[in-house]
């Protein structure tokens, strides 16, 4: 019964899809109509084929629905290794602009590649990090299957559809012009209902848990996806020009958008960036270290602590704007009291190796896991001194912004993913260990050095820019034009896009590692009878 | 008196309390007498059901 409604459902979309396309006002539009037709006929073809097929309903509960995390880590490091190379691409462009090829023009230039570049690497390479991994950790630690059957599949490939809408989107040039909030309003749209999907799985997961508490871990997904949810759907408010075209006008305008961006801006970074990494945190971390959490006292006040503030810290994006006095320097407040939650949860990971230190010479993915942490701490440490006003104006609108957002996504959320990857992937393909440990320690140092390349770099040439900018003469001219300071920055640009090709270089290597590891390396024995319960450790 | 003016000063004061209350709140919970024993329990659930999950009945509450 359920595959005659999907049948009639998928017709439906194709039909609807190819009268999009013929009306399309935009050729946007037009290439994400038939992409939405391919992929809704390619669905109807392969629902009608099993029509009549008995569906396998009762899913076995005593097993973990783990096949969608497979596909989830797949999509982590392939999405990964496309959003690190943009991303070295385009710092080449900065420092070298005939990289911006003349036959690419319109389509592969900086302005069209740069979104392309963050939404890959958050959205698309942090994205299936989270839901991944979010799908392995609430299993573990409710005990239960995934509630809601297939649904987890739908939140899965309706993700990768948007990853495709919305970079296609940034290349043809359908955008609503919102940093990190780039897709149009259809995009928005079917994001809000594979968000909301998301949201039922992993909370009818938890719901349906056999361990009486609710793991911290969770409480960290859970912020993360909810918040998401409203960030989301407030920030994209917008009714679209025409039900046949990609452009949308806000609801809101002036300083009262400005506000409602960054409102979501930062707290993309806070929950996305940071709550849902600290959920990757508090479950790897000890699971690696084979010992509990430092102190869950501890993780309870910064999980509270970090929700009840980072919410408010985003007007610290719009010092010396329109926006009032009062609301900026609540921002500046908020981000500095996060200081101590996120120092409180930098603190508590380190803290979970006391006793079990040796691991770090022992143990490269630990020492991943670690470092990761620690440049969480650094950019934790960074992003409030930042966001004093005085401070920030000398670091708004120069490199140094972008050395800082670098530290914390290579540094934090790139690290504890490859830490957790490393991790799953022995585990998922039921295999004793991984390919090789020296090519993790590879990939660590290629990573750290080029990370280290690229924060120093930045750090340099921000501040250098900055400095030039607010350079005065004698009789109160400006010295530097900026053309002035773009020639001073072109080496540290070229050390930059060395930091990046190290980092690439890095995520390749761990690329054919995992890939060794789930096709070479020995299968685990299948000992564990059904009942047999993992030993807890200690 | 109009919607905004009520809202912020709802906002920056009953809310604010609530809100702060609230988190205090919280951290005497997660320091309440006994609360240790228990957290000790959660923190080491993570090394249960690794494989697969708790039987029909059989959980840990």
């Amino acid at each position: 019964m359920g595959n005659y409604v999907k049948v009639v459902a998928f017709a439906l979309v194709t039909l609807l899809a190819m009268i999009a396309a013929n009306f399309a006002r935009d050729i946007a539009y037009q290439v994400h109509a038939l992409i939405v037709m391919i992929v809704a006929f390619a669905m109807f073809v392969i629902t009608l084929r099993q029509t009549d097929e008995p569906l396998n309903a009762a899913a076995d509960q005593n097993e973990y629905l783990d096949g969608v995390v497979r596909y989830g880590v797949i999509a982590t490091v392939f999405w990964g290794i496309a959003g690190f190379a943009i991303g070295t691409f385009i710092a080449f462009q900065l420092a070298f602009p005939s990289l911006n090829l003349n036959f690419l023009d319109g389509i592969g230039n900086f302005g069209r590649l740069r979104p392309l570049h963050t939404s890959a690497v958050i959205f698309a390479f942090g994205g299936n990090a989270l839901i991944s991994t979010s799908f392995y950790v609430v299993q573990r630690t409710s005990a239960a299957r995934l509630w809601g059957g297939n649904l987890a599949w739908w939140v899965f490939w309706g993700y990768q559809l948007v990853i495709v809408l919305a970079a296609t989107g940034y290349l043809l040039g359908s955008t609503q012009a919102k940093e990190y909030a780039e897709p149009e309003w259809y995009t928005d749209l079917l994001l809000t209902v594979v968000w909301l999907a998301y949201l039922a799985v992993f909370l009818g997961t938890i719901i349906k848990r056999k361990q009486p508490h609710i793991y911290v871990a969770n409480w960290f997904y859970l912020s993360f996806i909810v918040t998401v949810a409203m960030l989301h759907v407030f920030n994209n408010l917008s009714i679209p020009v025409s039900i046949f075209g990609s452009k949308s006008v806000q609801v809101f305008a002036g300083v009262q958008d400005a506000m409602t961006q960054w409102w979501y801006g930062h707290n993309a970074v806070g929950f996305f960036l940071t709550a849902g990494f600290l959920g990757m945190m508090y479950y790897f971390i000890p699971k690696q270290a084979e010992r509990p959490v430092y102190s869950y006292k501890l993780s309870i006040i910064h999980f509270w602590a970090l929700i009840f503030i980072y919410i408010w810290a985003g007007p610290h994006h719009l010092h010396y704007t329109a926006l009032p006095d009062w609301a900026s320097t609540l921002g500046m407040v908020f981000s500095i009291v996060l200081w101590m939650p996120s120092w409180g949860g930098m603190i508590n990971g380190l803290m979970t190796l006391s006793g079990a230190w040796d691991k770090l010479r022992t143990d490269p993915v630990m020492r991943m896991l670690v470092i990761s942490v620690g440049f969480y701490g650094m950019s934790t440490f960074e992003g409030p001194m930042m966001s004093i006003r005085a401070v920030n104006s000398l670091s708004h609108y120069t490199d140094w912004t972008i050395g800082h957002v670098h530290s914390g996504a290579l540094g934090w959320n790139g690290m504890i993913t490859f830490g957790a990857l490393y991790f799953l992937v022995p585990r998922l393909w039921n295999r004793k260990g991984l390919y090789s440990l020296t090519a993790v320690s590879w990939h660590f140092w290629l990573a750290t050095i080029g990370i280290v390349l690229y924060a120093a770099a930045m750090w340099v040439t921000g501040i250098m820019e900055g400095l030039m900018w607010r350079e005065v003469d004698a009789n109160g001219f400006l010295v530097n034009s900026f053309a002035d300071t773009v020639a001073a920055k072109f080496p540290m640009y070229v050390v930059r896009g060395l930091g990046g090709i190290l980092y690439v270089a890095g995520a390749l290597i761990m690329a054919w590692n995992l890939w060794m590891t789930a096709t070479r390396s020995p299968e685990k024995q299948a000992a564990s009878a059904p009942s047999a319960i993992a030993q807890p450790a200690e | 008196m109009e919607t905004y003016s009520f809202l912020r000063e709802f906002a920056d004061s009953w809310m604010l309390l609530f809100l702060f209350c609230f988190f205090i709140g919280v951290i005497f919970w997660a320091m309440r007498p006994g609360s240790s024993e228990h957290y000790k329990k959660t923190a080491e659930s993570l090394f249960e059901y690794e494989d697969r999950p708790a039987e029909k009945g059989n959980s840990n509450g």
